[in-house]
């Protein structure tokens, strides 16, 4: 699904010849092996995904930034709830992801009623 | 010990937009800053540029910020063409929300005696109910009873002003100093000296523009300018698609898409720390007046301190007993920033004094006056 990663994984230290454990997750509905010892943000960037939302207003593509949980750059859906910071997430077995490039966030219809934007039905795979 | 034009005490919004004008007519400045710990009322402000209601009592406290509402897209478009930030000056007007009927008649009272004194002309506005309003507010609740509406109020983005008259000042050659706190200021034969850990500074012009450190620092210079600290917080939500049109005195979306949501008042002193049941406070206000914040995620949230003088109303003032020192003291920082770089700052440099600054004069104040109490 990726072609150029912009990051890759160090090679393992030495005294660890094993090759890290994966779990198996979604993104976007398609499989996906992620290392599972480090943040969702890292395995992602590491697959290659560029886009993991867009931007509210402009909507420009944004990926992570900070790497610590203070920019938000890095929300994606996780299960069903949007907005998550994947930099603070550890992957986990059968976890569903889905990148936030539509209209994420809220609308305010009215009288007040509450339902999220969805994404479209094509959403923009990374 | 280094000398110039000016030396322009304090590194924030006011102190800045004043040592912006000052360097537009060519002045050569010094800019002397405390540094990352500085109680810095610049960083956690509102951002509204609001007149709407300002100046019960006072009114020519309202013609001042409404003259500035209307300075205010010059200031923009310089700091755009000089430095290319686009401080985002939204000013489609701005509304106030009210809860129940009380907050209703209090607000029209407030807003007519405004309109009587200011002027129809100046001063209009509309008392409007949530249905009205869908285009610019969508997502009023139920327990909204009615907005005041007046099409003289706006907001910006106060970080992207503040970073653009930083960035504009160095440009212009203003030597900006942070961690060089004035500690004393000496006045001899017409030059001012400024002590600070740092070296000495020669001016034959100052200007305290330091927030909270004002009333210490002109006292100094002969002035007696009591200021005191009310503290607000603030909290701000994720980003979201576009969805505000207008600010409101209590919920704004920013350019970026951010809703900031506050703000509250409490005279507590110094204590800069956020406090959990103000916010709740906060966010059950904001989520009566748009029911889908609840759902919102809050990504930030924090405290800053006000500089309220007695009245709280600005004080514009050059010392009787050391000419050449001036102090530019308010709480509304982005409001009156264009008043402060186009008119306060020629005034600092000797040229004609804008006639409304009468109405704020130092001299109000004696060691009795009572400060007025805002919040709880």
């Amino acid at each position: 699904m990726v072609a150029n990663a912009l990051f890759v994984r160090l090679p393992a230290q030495r005294g660890s010849d094993a090759s890290p454990p994966t779990v198996s997750v979604f993104l976007n509905d398609t499989p996906l092996a992620l290392p599972a010892d480090t943040s969702l943000a890292a395995g992602l960037l590491a697959a290659g995904v560029t886009r993991f939302r867009n931007a509210t207003v402009s909507g420009a593509a944004r990926a992570p930034y900070c790497m610590m949980g203070v920019c938000f750059e890095c929300l994606v859906e996780i299960d069903g709830v949007p907005s998550q910071q994947a930099c603070l997430v550890r992957p986990r077995e059968g976890m569903r992801i889905r990148t936030m490039d539509t209209l994420p966030g809220m609308v305010f219809p009215e009288g007040g009623e509450v339902r999220r934007a969805t994404r479209s039905a094509n959403g923009d795979t990374p | 010990m280094q000398t110039t034009d000016v030396i322009v005490l304090g590194g924030g919004l006011v102190g800045s937009a004043v040592a912006y004008g000052a360097a537009c007519g060519g002045a050569r400045i010094i800019q002397l800053d405390e540094g990352d710990n500085a109680l810095r009322a610049s960083r956690g402000n509102f951002g509204l540029v609001w007149v709407q209601g300002k100046g019960l009592g006072l009114a020519q406290y309202a013609r001042w910020s409404l003259e500035s509402s209307r300075l205010w897209p010059q200031l923009r478009d310089s700091l755009l063409e000089e430095t290319g930030v686009d401080v985002q000056l939204n000013q489609r007007g701005g509304y106030h929300i009210c809860l129940n009927e009380q907050e209703v008649k209090t607000r029209i009272e407030r807003l007519q005696w405004l309109q009587d004194h200011v002027g129809a002309d100046d001063y209009p506005f509309q008392i409007l109910n949530p249905a009205d309003v869908r285009d610019d507010l969508p997502g009023l609740g139920p327990e909204v009873a009615a907005v005041s509406y007046t099409p003289m109020d706006g907001h910006v983005n106060p970080l992207k002003l503040f970073h653009a008259l930083h960035v504009a000042n160095q440009q212009r050659g203003v030597r900006y100093m942070p961690c060089t706190p004035a500690v004393s200021i000496q006045w001899q034969s017409g030059t001012f000296t400024v002590h600070t850990p740092r070296g000495q500074f020669q001016a034959p012009r100052l200007v305290i523009a330091a927030g909270l450190a004002n009333q210490t620092l002109c006292a100094e210079v002969g002035m007696y300018v009591p200021v005191r600290p009310n503290k607000g917080q603030v909290l701000i939500t994720e980003r979201l698609a576009p969805l505000l049109r207008c600010a409101t005195n209590y919920v704004r979306q920013t350019d970026e898409g951010t809703i900031q949501i506050g703000d509250s008042m409490e005279d507590v002193g110094y204590d800069d720390m956020v406090r959990a049941p103000v916010n709740t406070e906060i966010a059950a206000r904001a989520v009566a007046c748009f029911p889908a914040l609840r759902h919102a995620k809050i990504v930030r949230t924090w405290a800053a301190l006000r500089i309220m003088t007695p009245d709280g109303f600005p004080i514009y003032q050059e010392s009787e007993q050391c000419p050449g020192a001036f102090v530019v003291t308010c709480h509304s920082g982005v409001t009156l920033a264009a008043q402060h770089a186009l008119r306060v700052a020629p005034w600092v440099m000797g040229g004609e004094r804008p006639p409304l600054l009468d109405a704020f004069p130092a001299t109000r104040f004696n060691p009795d006056t009572k400060f007025a109490h805002y919040g709880r």
